[in-house]
């Protein structure tokens, strides 16, 4: 077996979590935390970008597998990536090293236990998609929510409890469904191992309770409509790092979810499920776009963006079209990186003025003009403006879904005017206008670090925007390769 | 040397942009227009080598998106109709860039309102050479948002900002309809490039889809969502109202933009896809009758406007009706030959309009103006120029383009061609009357500006006006030259080549002479009455206002359309915002769900811990009871 590559970018952010750990928790010793944790999570990305490199784009097979026994006979510790899977690695291991970076204002208190939260994160979300086996899955899937609950729990505002609490319960509910649910596999099936099912396929029969099962699990973390209401809150009172890892990193893992397991393991299921689907994403779109059109906080409006952009995901993943489900993909991987900097874009100023109230700030553009250029940077990415990687994604989920359903591609496409409005409008209340708060007037532009943040985000984002090929090339053999997978298990059935 | 034409623009809006600060105002200024002509005179050369060399070339630059059966490039295509496109953008751009040294000489903010202005002649490049509808769409996105940073450029002004989203907001309702299009394109060809879908459209001209319901033709619905994506870009009526607001904006950028270039994509859109529509005559009908109506509208509008600009915004409106009705006779080559003449003489006309507004320092109503032509005499006769050329004054541009829409229209021979022409000839004589109230308004009359004194109001310095004269040479001389080449009878078809498509070869008839005077005899007439309403009997305009209450009302209102859709459309997303997110997601959802759910197990559990009394003889009585009940099942059973 060759060097365990995917083990390594598992568990060096846990080395590192514990080497924090038995450094004092002093506040000289916050500069060692910060180092400790910033080298390790480069580290980590410099290993992913390896692992994209040296990633074979022209098969669908899983790579860099690693399969060792843990209770025989039931649970293998199985890892794997293929085309769909490689860029979440990719982009937890980049966001993560820029959430510590930007962690400098934000976060007064505990520092070094919050960096040991975030690294012990990026762990176990590159488990989830590195994970082949359901259980080892599983695992990671939920441990996920601890360090994000303590996140909220510990670092959050002034409502953090109930937020932490809304965000457990939600997510737990769906989950213990799921647990049950692959229990169930291995009694059907006698394995958890995600390529033996994929080859087994699962008996029709118990295809549409299971896939509810998964569902309710990754509907939730979606967020899908109507089980939605726990994200806004959870952005709310996060800290900005929070909130950046929880809308770059933790809400792709239900729609890979959807991708890996919903349509590999379940396809018939899928099929009859669709309109559920197609229905609730639509609802999601339209809705939370006339509610975020309505936000008085910046926050929360773009926590509503973010429903309204997941539900294009979810839409274009049940198309089960080449083009739907790559624009899915790069749908996420672009929402990963704007959402990210519009909440980053959101610490900035709550930094400086401590208000996320759209109404308390107008007329900034002349005070920090470096930080408007960006902020207007991702505004447009996060409408969908074509040379910027959101259109690239929204474009190719539409496309599909007009080939499978007029309908609803013609109502999920006036989410697009609605994206534009909102988002516009946001930008005009927060930058544009007359300065009427004059307190704004000693707000400093961005810091370095800031500045470097935002710079980060902004090249990949208009990178992919103008040539997205490196994303499509990497997906492209794997989703044709499912789509075919499961084209050909509805005809057996 | 094609791709320099597409990258001068924006080497000189990067630079611009983020070296501004560094390389000076004065710099960056000289840079974009230095840049941008020198991308007007390739364009110029290419211009001349397709109509002499029947050059053609598609270039392709990079691939873009690529997924599946998706296969789109970022390319250039130079045919006859991008050349036309090329140099129009081109050369209005880089005359409105030198022209805003002077202009916009007081803002700070030079270097920026410089990079905006060439990054939107880039994005106005690719829309024009795409030789596929997605980077079509993307130049289309591309121009709509260089509009937006325009229109709000000056932000501190809230209703600027307020026309900028409009405007953006607006437009994506209609880019809703022409992303639909485009879907449906790719849906029923499987690909997006112009020449292998119009390849395809003759077998499909029989194909119904069920959409939404409805059976269609699968060809009228690709035309009608493509036109709705062109009303927006084109204020076209029901999608118009945000052009007189972009008047918010810079006046250069009204020239550039919202009269020249932008606005007339809707126009090139339709004619680029020629070979679709001329096998739909139900949306041919519809555009003519949408675009016939917008002109009248437009018109009627712009007889009460006091705001100079807001006239010459309506009156592009107006125009831009007219090339809609001309491609939707099928006279697709009399469309372009309207929008090359319309952008000569409507930049002069807004060029002009900037210059009067700089005259009286930044005053636009024109009640406040007057009497001042012998002050302003360049300015004063080069809007005389302009006008003469929009009206359609004998022998100017306008004359020859506006007319043969006319004839065209009539020629068509069927009810809305005859109804086309009817309402198209009132319209110009409308229009010839707005104009001429604007012109004896501005500068004829007493002096009637109490801010400025008349000594005060000065000529524009030479950077202004050297484009203007520019601009006036076109306007007089682009109809009568270039008339042969775009609407000839036998030259025209020769230039146009595969660019147009004629399933029916255009009548080559002529209309009745008693016609063909019609028109000009209307604009001649319209000048003394011009001159009697507004100059000499100056109560008769206020008197019929006061007879016709009701109807002026409608009119200064422009029709209502926004008092409409703020009912409709504005107030009540708000509303339905407010509702979905208090009530379904505040109550209904939080209020079962998360909140209910823990409420009610709280509930439960108070409840419970009260059966914990603490009594020996409370705990007694319940093992008493629990013991019956189980002895009673016992024996029972």
């Amino acid at each position: 077996m060759n060097f365990p590559i995917l083990s390594s970018l598992i568990l060096l952010p846990i080395v590192g979590a514990l080497f924090l750990f038995f450094t004092k928790n002093k506040n000289g010793n916050n500069l060692t935390a910060k180092y400790v944790s910033l080298f390790t999570s480069i580290a980590n990305f410099l290993i992913s970008i390896y692992l994209w490199f040296s990633f074979d784009q022209t098969i669908s097979n899983f790579q860099f597998i690693e399969d060792r026994t843990w209770i025989d006979g039931f649970i293998n510790y199985k890892l794997g990536v293929d085309g769909i899977s490689i860029l979440f690695v990719v982009l937890t291991a980049f966001i993560t090293p820029l959430c510590i970076i930007s962690v400098n204002n934000s976060v007064k208190t505990r520092l070094r236990d919050f960096l040991i939260a975030i690294l012990i994160m990026e762990s176990f979300m590159i488990g989830v998609f590195c994970a082949l086996d359901l259980v080892v899955f599983y695992l990671f899937f939920e441990a996920g929510l601890i360090p994000m609950f303590l996140i909220i729990g510990i670092w959050g505002g002034p409502k953090r409890v109930y937020s932490a609490f809304k965000f457990f319960l939600y997510t737990l509910l769906g989950s213990v469904l799921m647990l049950v649910a692959i229990i169930s596999i291995y009694w059907i099936s006698g394995t958890t191992d995600v390529i033996k099912l994929y080859e087994l396929g699962i008996d029709t029969k118990y295809q549409n309770l299971l896939w509810l099962a998964f569902f309710s699990s990754f509907a939730v973390k979606t967020p899908m409509w109507p089980v939605h209401t726990w994200l806004p809150d959870a952005h709310v009172e996060a800290p900005t790092a929070g909130s950046v890892l929880l809308a770059a990193i933790l809400l792709k893992m239900a729609g890979y979810g959807f991708i890996r397991f919903s349509l590999g393991l379940f396809p018939v299921a899928s099929e009859v499920f669709t309109p559920l689907i197609y229905t609730l994403s639509v609802i999601a779109i339209i809705v939370t776009s006339l509610i975020a059109l309505i936000q008085e906080d910046m926050k929360k409006l773009i926590a509503y963006s973010s429903v309204a952009h997941m539900g294009f995901v979810t839409l274009g993943i049940f198309t089960i079209q080449q083009q739907g489900i790559e624009g899915s993909i790069i749908q996420m991987i672009s929402h990963g990186l704007v959402s990210a900097a519009l909440f980053l874009c959101v610490g900035v100023v709550y930094d400086r003025m401590h208000s996320r109230l759209i109404s308390s700030y107008g007329g900034i553009v002349t005070i920090i003009p470096k930080y408007s250029i960006l902020f207007m940077l991702f505004t447009l990415a996060a409408l969908g403006l074509p040379g910027t990687s959101g259109f690239v994604g929204e474009f190719l989920i539409l496309l599909g879904t007009f080939k499978d359903n007029f309908l609803v591609a013609v109502i999920a496409s006036l989410g697009v005017i609605f994206g534009a409005a909102y988002m516009l409008w946001l930008y005009k209340r927060v930058v544009f206008g007359k300065l009427i708060n004059t307190d704004l007037k000693k707000m400093v532009d961005l810091n370095k670090s800031e500045y470097f943040i935002l710079i980060c985000l902004a090249v990949p984002t208009l990178f992919f925007g103008f040539y997205p090929d490196p994303l499509i090339n990497t997906i492209e053999v794997s989703v044709n390769d499912l789509i075919d997978m499961y084209n050909l298990n509805l005809i057996n059935k | 040397m094609e791709i320099l034409i597409l990258f001068l623009p924006l080497i000189a809006s990067i630079i611009s942009g983020f070296f501004g600060k560094y390389i000076g105002d004065r710099n960056s200024e000289y840079l974009t227009s230095g840049l941008v002509s020198i991308s007007a005179l390739l364009s110029i050369f290419v211009f001349y080598q397709v109509i002499f060399n029947q050059y053609e070339e598609n270039i392709v630059i990079a691939t873009w998106i690529n997924s599946g059966s998706l296969d789109v490039n970022w390319s250039m295509l130079i045919d006859p109709l991008s050349a036309v496109m090329l140099v129009v953008v081109t050369l209005v751009s880089s005359l409105v860039h030198i022209y805003s040294i002077g202009y916009m000489s007081h803002d700070p903010h030079k270097p920026r309102f410089m990079a905006y202005l060439s990054l939107f002649t880039f994005a106005m490049l690719m829309l024009v050479t795409s030789d596929n509808f997605i980077q079509l769409f993307f130049g289309w996105e591309g121009v709509g948002l260089c509009s937006y940073f325009l229109i709000g450029f000056w932000f501190k002004k809230e209703s600027a900002n307020a026309a900028a989203i409009k405007a953006f907001v607006v437009n994506r309702v209609g880019d809703f309809g022409f992303a639909l299009g485009i879907f449906l394109i790719f849906y029923l060809f499987g690909t997006v490039n112009y020449s292998e879908v119009f390849q395809q459209i003759p077998t499909i001209t029989d194909k119904n889809l069920l959409f939404l319901g409805l059976e269609v033709k699968a060809i009228d619905l690709i035309c009608l969502l493509l036109f709705i994506g062109a009303m927006g870009k084109s204020a076209q009526i029901l999608l118009h109202t945000w052009l007189p607001d972009a008047m918010e904006g810079p006046t250069p950028v009204s020239a550039l933009i919202h009269a020249a270039t932008m606005v007339t994509a809707g126009v090139f859109l339709v004619v680029r896809c020629s070979p679709i529509y001329e096998y739909s005559p139900l949306i041919l009908n519809l555009i003519t009758i949408i675009g016939m109506t917008t002109a009248f509208f437009a018109a009627t509008v712009a007889l009460v406007q006091t705001d100079i600009k807001k006239i010459i915004a309506y009156s592009t409106c107006s125009q831009l009706g007219y090339m809609f009705f001309a491609a939707g006779v099928g006279a697709y080559n009399v469309a372009m030959f309207h929008l090359f003449t319309h952008a000569f003489f409507k930049a002069l006309l807004f060029l002009g309009s900037g210059s009067v507004i700089h005259a009286f320092k930044d005053e636009q109503d024109i009640n406040n103006m007057g009497g001042v032509w012998k002050k302003l005499p360049y300015t004063y006769t080069l809007m005389i120029i302009g006008t003469l050329a929009l009206t359609g004054f004998p022998f100017l541009s306008g004359f020859y383009s506006k007319d043969a829409i006319i004839e065209f229209a009539y020629l068509k021979g069927n009810t809305t061609g005859y109804y086309a022409a009817g309402i198209g000839i009132f319209t110009a004589f409308l229009t010839s009357i707005y104009s001429w109230r604007l012109i004896f308004k501005t500068f004829h009359g007493e002096y009637n500006n109490k801010e400025v004194e008349i000594e005060k109001t000065h000529e524009s310095p030479l950077v202004m006006l050297v484009p203007l004269i520019i601009l006036s040479i076109g306007a007089i001389f682009a109809g009568f030259l270039f008339k042969d080449l775009f609407v000839g009878h036998g030259r025209s078809i020769h230039f146009w080549a595969e660019s147009i498509k004629f399933l029916v070869p255009l009548s080559t008839e002529h209309p009745p002479t008693w016609f063909l005077l019609l028109t000009p005899c209307l604009v001649l007439l319209s000048i003394p009455i011009a001159y009697y309403l507004f100059v000499k009997n100056k109560e008769l305009p206020s008197q019929i206002a006061n007879m016709n209450k009701p109807l002026y009302n409608f009119l200064i209102n422009k029709w209502y359309f926004d008092e409409l859709y703020d009912v409709i459309f504005i107030k009540s997303s708000k509303k339905l915002g407010l509702f979905f997110w208090k009530f379904c997601d505040g109550k209904l959802i939080d209020g079962f769900g998360p909140d209910g759910i823990s409420s009610f197990i709280k509930k439960c559990s108070i409840k419970a811990s009260k059966f914990q009394s603490g009594f020996i003889y409370q705990y007694a009585f319940v093992m008493l009871l629990g013991f019956s009940a189980l002895l009673t099942f016992l024996i029972i059973k």
